[in-house]
């Protein structure tokens, strides 16, 4: 057990500050814990999110020491000796309270994307077919957890703010995974384009060197995604040659 | 008169894990107006954490499974406690309700002919879990929740249910709050559907988050519905037992299913050491056959490891009281060794278990891939739950309806792992297609105004209670003056926390009269503190608060399973009573029922079981 000092934001939409608290930290505890602790000791109405407590589901996003990261996955020894750790809530979204802030805007962007819609049926009884292969490369997309770093460290959304015409890494990752769905027949590229402003990430791979489940972002999702707005924008040719080989597979 | 805003509704479905979005997927699939509330944002309810997959015998890996060997399988894992009905509409639907989630874009692990793949696990005869890693649970809310959203579900993210509205014995909406800005909520609904999950915050170590306060439970109890077979409740045989901020946090059951095995100190395989009676021609007595079980094998036999839950717990227990522990209080699960099988182990095991080998990694600074873990039971389900009729999933109470992990009657003595996920397709959908046209056929009901005020105090009390004061003043008019009542305010973590050490060591694993009653005199005890409770700060976000209202939910089901555990004197499934260390026949014909006498007290009642009709005995016998 040693103590160690912690700078946690307080406030809310109308302002706020750090606060300084001291706690106990024993082996093996992550920064989430030290901060339940901290709300068990001192701060009994400190605002946190927090779920699983095994970096599954993507609740206990804040910045540690100026980085995005889950709570619940840092771990207190690789915090630098001797000194306070700054804990505060993410910065792409608005502030509801301490570390929690209003995600919702991410909610509403997914409504806009278009749903799944798969190709017929492979087989009489209704199933399909896909090799691993196929289902590896849309798999790696599906781990995402929502936890929304990646949004959080975007310059487009954190300093530019462009919520309105920009759906932001975690939406990039989520199209790409509809996109490359070995079953799927929709087409999102137009849109992609026009309204959710793939055209404004200039590729500093930021989000992938945040995202707690190592989805290469910018590499796999974005630039293939980049590429096919590329193409089928202002390549006809190509387009309906991508959309015949699609229907084939 | 308290200030809140109403939501009229067809369907109100409290909770949106598996269960909770697959009623809501159902129920505006028709055209109803659903609303769909959850005390976590969309998306981390506890389904998001299941790992190992979800069990439907789609015969893509053994072509010999069908819905009579998983029906079979279900009554003798639940120990022949379970409605045989329910267990046969879920074996029977649950390969539909899977393929649907392909349909609706899942995308499960193959099989080399390009079907879903299935694993191997504990008490399912074939390999029968469809799976994603171990992120089954991920990928099934994910597709859930991304279906839903295009169906025009209301969705009403971090707000709590506090109580059930009823009007004239049946069901007429419900009240709760906003945990963001604590405003209050009114809901009218002419159906409800509960889908809250579990309870496990009840105990100290458990594989469960903040969210498992049993308030389906207690929010039914409340409301005059029935509870059963409170007294099982599952504790998972692997959770990590170091370091200490991570205890009970789950080690998927997949880990031995892919081949892990379970050592002592001493690097003995404990568990070939006591098999069971009823599993005996089922399970390899050496360790080469279990081997190949693991490997897809069509002949051999499953490895002890691979038991019922309940079973493999009590034999870790066993080991570790014994002396052959490991260094922190558990015993070795080690996936390492099959490096002596597989050429490619370590790549192997990371594409298997990713989940597991980052998990150990990053909390406990273990690689899996050379190192075996050490863990210990957990407390992770509970099989007991709201008494629901089989096919329409109502309670006893008209318009309320429950489903998935807050409901009973599929499970029994134990659940099988995978049961879970399936059921709460099955019966998710299920209760919504009923609770849709309960609604239709009945038409609104009407709030009486006198009964919101009343909850609304009570919810508020905490704030404004004062020491020596009856923090529930408004609702509790029969404890103002009681002289127990008075002394200083108390903090709701601490109730919590000393509710959590008795039911840990009173009422865990290893069950004995003693210790229960007294149990049942601390959790008096408690309940009288909790009426006591104060907290601090404003209703923003105020986890204070949320967890002083979360504690009623936690005394109700505490007491529950104390007195179902107490009137059940055997030893049957995840309930284990050192003082009835044996089954009694007697005693496998019934159901423990709890209810909410007249008096406010809690009643029990014992059950008997309807006899199951003969095709279905016939089924048991040809899988036996
Ligand atoms: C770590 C872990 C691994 C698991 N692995 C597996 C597995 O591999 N296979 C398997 O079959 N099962 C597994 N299980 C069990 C299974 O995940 C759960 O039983 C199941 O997900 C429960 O689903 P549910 O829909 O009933 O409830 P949940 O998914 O828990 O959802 C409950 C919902 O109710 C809401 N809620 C609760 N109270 C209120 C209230 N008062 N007001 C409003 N909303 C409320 C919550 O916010 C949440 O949205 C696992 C469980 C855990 C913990
Ligand atoms: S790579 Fe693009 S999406 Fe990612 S952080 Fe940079 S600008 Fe944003
Ligand atoms: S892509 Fe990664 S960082 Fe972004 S929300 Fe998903 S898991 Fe989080
Ligand atoms: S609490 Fe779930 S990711 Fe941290």
């Amino acid at each position: 057990m040693k103590p160690v000092t912690f700078n946690v934001w307080r406030g809310d939409a109308d302002g706020g500050a750090f606060a300084t608290y001291e706690t106990e930290i024993s082996e093996g505890m992550v920064v989430l814990d030290a901060v339940h602790r901290i709300q068990a000791e001192s701060a009994p109405d400190l605002a946190v999110r927090w779920n699983c407590k095994a970096g599954k589901c993507g609740s206990c996003s804040a910045e540690v020491n100026g980085a995005p990261r889950l709570m619940c996955m840092t771990r207190m020894d690789d915090m630098p000796d001797g000194e306070p750790v700054r804990v505060e809530p993410m910065k792409s979204f608005p502030l509801i309270r301490d570390l929690v802030t209003d995600v919702s805007w991410n909610f509403e962007v997914k409504k806009k994307i278009r749903p799944f819609k798969p190709r017929p049926p492979d087989a009489d009884d209704g199933t399909w077919r896909m090799s691993q292969d196929d289902v590896d490369r849309v798999q790696e997309f599906r781990k995402c957890i929502e936890c929304y770093l990646c949004q959080d460290v975007c310059h487009v959304l954190r300093e530019h703010q462009l919520h309105d015409g920009f759906i932001g890494p975690r939406f990039f990752v989520h199209a790409a995974a509809l996109e490359m769905h070995p079953l799927d027949t929709e087409d999102r590229v137009e849109e992609l384009a026009a309204t959710q402003g793939i055209g404004y990430c200039n590729i500093t791979k930021c989000c992938t060197a945040v995202c707690p489940e190592h989805i290469t972002i910018t590499d796999n999702a974005i630039i293939p995604l980049k590429e096919r707005v590329v193409d089928d924008l202002y390549d006809p040719i190509r387009r309906l040659f991508r959309v015949f080989r699609r229907k084939r597979t | 008169m308290p200030e809140y805003r109403t939501y009229p509704y067809d369907v109100l479905v409290v909770g949106a894990g598996g269960a909770g979005l697959r009623a809501a997927i159902e129920a505006s699939s028709s055209g109803a107006r659903v609303g769909l509330v959850c005390k976590s944002l969309l998306g981390k309810a506890h389904t998001v954490m299941a790992e190992g997959g979800v069990a439907a015998s789609l015969g893509t890996v053994n072509a010999d499974d069908n819905w009579e060997v998983h029906f079979a399988d279900t009554m003798r894992g639940g120990q022949y406690l379970s409605s045989w009905r329910m267990a046969e509409l879920h074996a029977r639907e649950a390969p539909d309700r899977v393929r649907e989630l392909e349909a609706w874009g899942a995308v499960f692990d193959r099989t080399g002919d390009g079907r879903i793949l299935q694993r191997n696990f504990g008490g399912h005869r074939y390999p029968r879990l469809a799976h994603v890693g171990d992120r089954t649970g991920l990928e099934m809310i994910r597709t859930l929740q991304d279906h839903g959203v295009h169906q025009g579900i209301d969705v009403h993210m971090e707000c709590t249910v506090v109580s059930i509205l009823k009007d004239d014995g049946r069901v007429a909406g419900a009240f709760g709050f906003d945990r963001q800005r604590g405003r209050f909520m009114l809901f009218e609904a002419r159906a409800i559907v509960l889908a809250t999950g579990g309870i496990g915050r009840a105990y100290r170590v458990t594989s469960n988050s903040w969210e498992y306060t049993g308030d389906g439970h207690a929010l039914a109890y409340e409301a005059g519905a029935d509870l059963m077979d409170m007294e099982f409740v599952q504790f998972h045989p692997t959770g990590m037992v170091w370091p200490p901020s991570v205890a009970g946090i789950l080690v998927t059951e997949g880990v031995r299913g892919e081949g892990g095995v379970l050592r002592n100190s001493e690097g003995r395989r404990f568990m070939f050491d006591d098999i069971p009676e009823a599993y005996r021609n089922q399970t390899a007595d050496n360790e080469p056959e279990g081997w190949e079980y693991t490997q897809g094998s069509r002949t051999a036999r499953r490895p002890p490891e691979l038991l019922t839950r309940d079973h493999v717990a009590r034999c870790i227990v066993r080991e570790i009281k014994e002396g052959r522990g490991s260094p922190h209080g558990g015993v070795f699960l080690d996936i390492a060794w099959i490096k002596e099988k597989l050429p490619n182990a370590a790549e192997h095991i990371r594409r298997k278990l990713p989940s597991m080998y980052h998990q150990f990694k990053e909390l406990a600074g273990i690689d899996i891939t050379t190192t075996p873990m050490e863990v210990g039971p957990t407390t992770h389900y509970v099989m007991g739950g709201v008494w629901v009729d089989p096919e329409s999933q109502m309670t006893t109470v008209p318009g309320l309806f429950a489903a998935g992990e807050c409901a009973t009657g599929l499970h029994g003595a134990n659940r099988l792992g995978g049961n879970s996920l399936s059921d709460l397709l099955v019966f998710g959908k299920r209760a919504g297609e009923f609770a849709v046209r309960f609604a239709g056929e009945n038409g609104s009901a009407s709030i009486d105004p006198g009964d919101v005020e009343a909850v609304a105090a009570h919810s508020l009390a905490p704030f404004d209670a004062r020491d020596g004061d009856d923090a529930h003043g408004a609702g509790d008019a029969e404890n103002a003056g009681d002289a127990e009542n008075a002394g200083d305010a108390e903090n709701p973590y601490r109730i919590q926390s000393d509710l959590q050490s008795t039911m840990q060591e009173r009422v865990g694993i290893v069950r004995t009269e003693t210790d229960m009653l007294q149990a049942l005199d601390d959790i008096e005890a408690l309940k009288r503190r909790a009426h006591r409770v104060r907290v601090d700060g404003n209703r923003e976000y105020n986890s204070g608060w949320h967890t002083a209202l979360d504690l009623d939910n936690l005394l109700v089901v505490s007491e529950a399973v104390a007195r179902a555990a107490v009137a059940r004197k055997e030893s049957r499934g995840g309930h284990f009573r050192e003082d009835y260390p044996d089954k009694d026949a007697a005693l496998g014909q019934l159901n423990i029922v709890v209810r909410k006498g007249p008096d406010g007290a809690m009643q029990v009642e014992r059950r008997p079981i309807a006899e199951m009709p003969d095709r279905l005995k016939q089924v048991i016998e040809e899988q036996r």
